[in-house]
């Protein structure tokens, strides 16, 4: 009895002790980055850092701006393309296509999760940006590379499909079938249900799977990195090219040590980043909480 | 053929009443999933009267109530023979359009699912989807159905917060008014009252009680004592089969088949 006993307060004192390192190691990281960017903290303005858009290490102008933008137009564009696509697909799977569609269709979604970055961004390279150079832009009189946003919004899409339409399916399937039929049976027409009943029901959880997208969006690197064209300039359109934060981390890692405040430069890119997915995650968990007060 | 476990009986079960037939049920085989639910049913409810489907669980009586709304239609492979006519009409006909059908027909569930919306949206959500667009004549469709399930007075002030945040019973009764407001000539009641307590439990059903000058309805339901109070017409339903179907009194007191004597005393469930 005492050795069950023990167990048991041992179990309750190991899981506290892990909660405590998870979240040790988010403060460790926090600071981190914050104490080795505090160099060009004191070196210059937050606001200039910030607003600024020329990038020029070796004249010691660091103006994050470009990246910035270039974070938010990858993103923005991923989610314009995803978020559609998935919601639509997700539907289908679970109103439309029975349990036998289903089975099949979602362990091949979950197999495009597990396939490694590098392998979209080859495929970005090899399929998309020659699509968005030659056919793409051409339709809209725009001369371009194709190594653009767009060709980093379109592969970043296809890369968070798997996480939302999994989540979204799984949300769509909570949606009480008693619920559905209290719809029907005034005699809506399915698409009526499906739009004003089960879209409503679920828009929570439908927002918390898009979250879910985006924060993977925001810190995706490689695939991104090799579609964007890496300019650091502030994209104006579609068809320019953009330079991501991660990207930026990536590309410059090795050669930072060579120039001063290059590296507190790169570190206060990574710890601009994690504060714009923490401020991100806040307010969508406000909003979220919000909306399921008005439910 | 499938073998009968009551007496065979006539072939369709009709009572001697004045009033003419609403429903028809004729000859009605169907299968979920290969599972044979429902046999050869052949029922004829007569208009303006309750109706209350009785039988232990798993008989088939949800699935019978569902079929005379088509709400089967989406779930699951269902394979029916047989028709079921609403005022002379086959609801089963190829041409027959589902949500006309389904509008002729108010659903009040085991639960009470109020649509995630606001009160007054949730009744005016039907006439809304008909093509009713005049904010005058959606008020006084709302105001006349909440009236009718005496919910008015408690909710006027609220109508447009959320219908989840009434109680249950209240719930079940916007249920209710949400139905009848697409004007149905029908109701059916799936358990209504299963997870009321007992004063909303009472109030549904004298609501039910008063319904009936206007509406036909049809209740499935698990206790005896409900259909006592309420019904007209009793059907007993066994095994996907009917047993027995008559006037409440004469099911409840003077059972002819054996089965029925069984289930009404108790000694099946």
């Amino acid at each position: 009895m005492k050795f069950r006993k023990f167990k048991d307060n041992l179990f309750k004192s190991h899981s506290i002790l892990l909660l405590c390192l998870a979240i040790i190691v988010f403060i460790a990281l926090f600071v981190g980055l914050l104490v080795k960017s505090l160099p060009l903290l004191q070196a210059e303005k937050l606001s200039d850092l910030l607003l600024g858009s020329i990038w020029s290490p070796q004249k010691e102008a660091f103006g994050f701006l470009p990246f910035i933008t270039g974070t938010l137009w990858v993103t923005g564009i991923a989610l314009v393309i995803a978020v559609p696509i998935c919601i639509m697909a997700a539907i289908y799977l679970v109103e439309y296509g029975g349990n036998s569609l289903r089975k099949l269709v979602l362990p091949l979604i979950n197999v495009l999760a597990a396939i490694p970055p590098v392998l979209y961004g080859v495929w970005g390279v090899l399929m998309v940006v020659p699509a968005v150079g030659h056919f793409i832009a051409p339709v809209f009189s725009v001369n371009s590379t194709g190594y653009s946003v767009l060709s980093g919004g379109i592969v970043l899409a296809v890369m968070i499909f798997p996480i939302m339409i999994s989540v979204m399916v799984e949300v769509l399937k909570t949606v009480p079938q008693d619920l559905k039929a209290a719809s029907l049976s005034l005699g809506a027409t399915k698409w009526e249900t499906i739009t004003k009943v089960i879209l409503v029901k679920a828009r929570t959880g439908l927002l918390a799977a898009i979250i879910l997208g985006v924060s993977r969006a925001f810190g995706e690197t490689v695939a991104v990195l090799m579609v964007c064209g890496n300019v650091p300039g502030i994209p104006k359109s579609l068809f320019d090219a953009g330079y991501p934060l991660p990207a930026l981390i990536a590309n410059n890692f090795g050669e930072m040590m060579s120039i001063p405040l290059y590296d507190s430069a790169l570190m206060f890119a990574a710890l601009w980043l994690f504060i714009m997915i923490l401020a991100f995650n806040i307010v969508s968990r406000m909003i979220l909480k919000q909306m399921e007060e008005r439910l | 053929m499938y073998k009968s476990i009551g007496v065979e009986a006539e072939k369709t079960q009709t009572i001697n009443t004045q009033l003419p037939a609403h429903i028809e049920v004729k000859d009605l085989n169907l299968w979920l999933d290969n599972k044979h639910i429902l046999k050869n049913i052949n029922v004829s409810i007569p208009k303006h009267s309750i109706i209350s489907i009785i039988g232990p669980s798993g008989c088939g009586k949800s699935t019978l109530l569902k079929t005379l709304n088509r709400l089967l239609d989406d779930s699951a492979v269902i394979q029916l023979e047989g028709s079921v006519l609403v005022a002379g009409e086959d609801i089963y006909a190829k041409d027959a359009e589902v949500t006309t059908i389904r509008k002729r027909m108010g659903l009040l569930s085991q639960r009470p699912f109020p649509l995630p919306m606001s009160i007054f949206d949730n009744v005016a959500y039907g006439p809304k989807i008909h093509g009713e667009r005049n904010k005058k004549i959606l008020e006084q469709i709302v105001h006349e159905q909440l009236v009718n399930v005496g919910l008015w007075n408690e909710v006027k002030d609220r109508l447009h917060s959320s219908a989840s945040l009434l109680s249950i019973g209240q719930q079940q009764r916007l249920c209710l008014a949400r139905g009848l407001a697409v004007k149905p000539e029908i109701i059916l009641g799936d358990e209504s009252t299963s997870a009321l307590d007992p004063i909303s439990t009472q109030t549904i059903e004298n609501l039910l009680i008063s319904l009936k000058d206007d509406y036909t309805i049809v209740l499935v339901t698990h206790i005896l004592r409900q259909a006592r109070r309420v019904s007209d017409y009793i059907l007993f339903l066994y095994d996907g089969e009917v047993i027995e179907f008559g006037k409440t009194e004469d099911i409840l007191l003077n059972p002819k088949q054996e089965l029925t004597q069984k289930y009404v005393k108790g000694f099946i469930s």
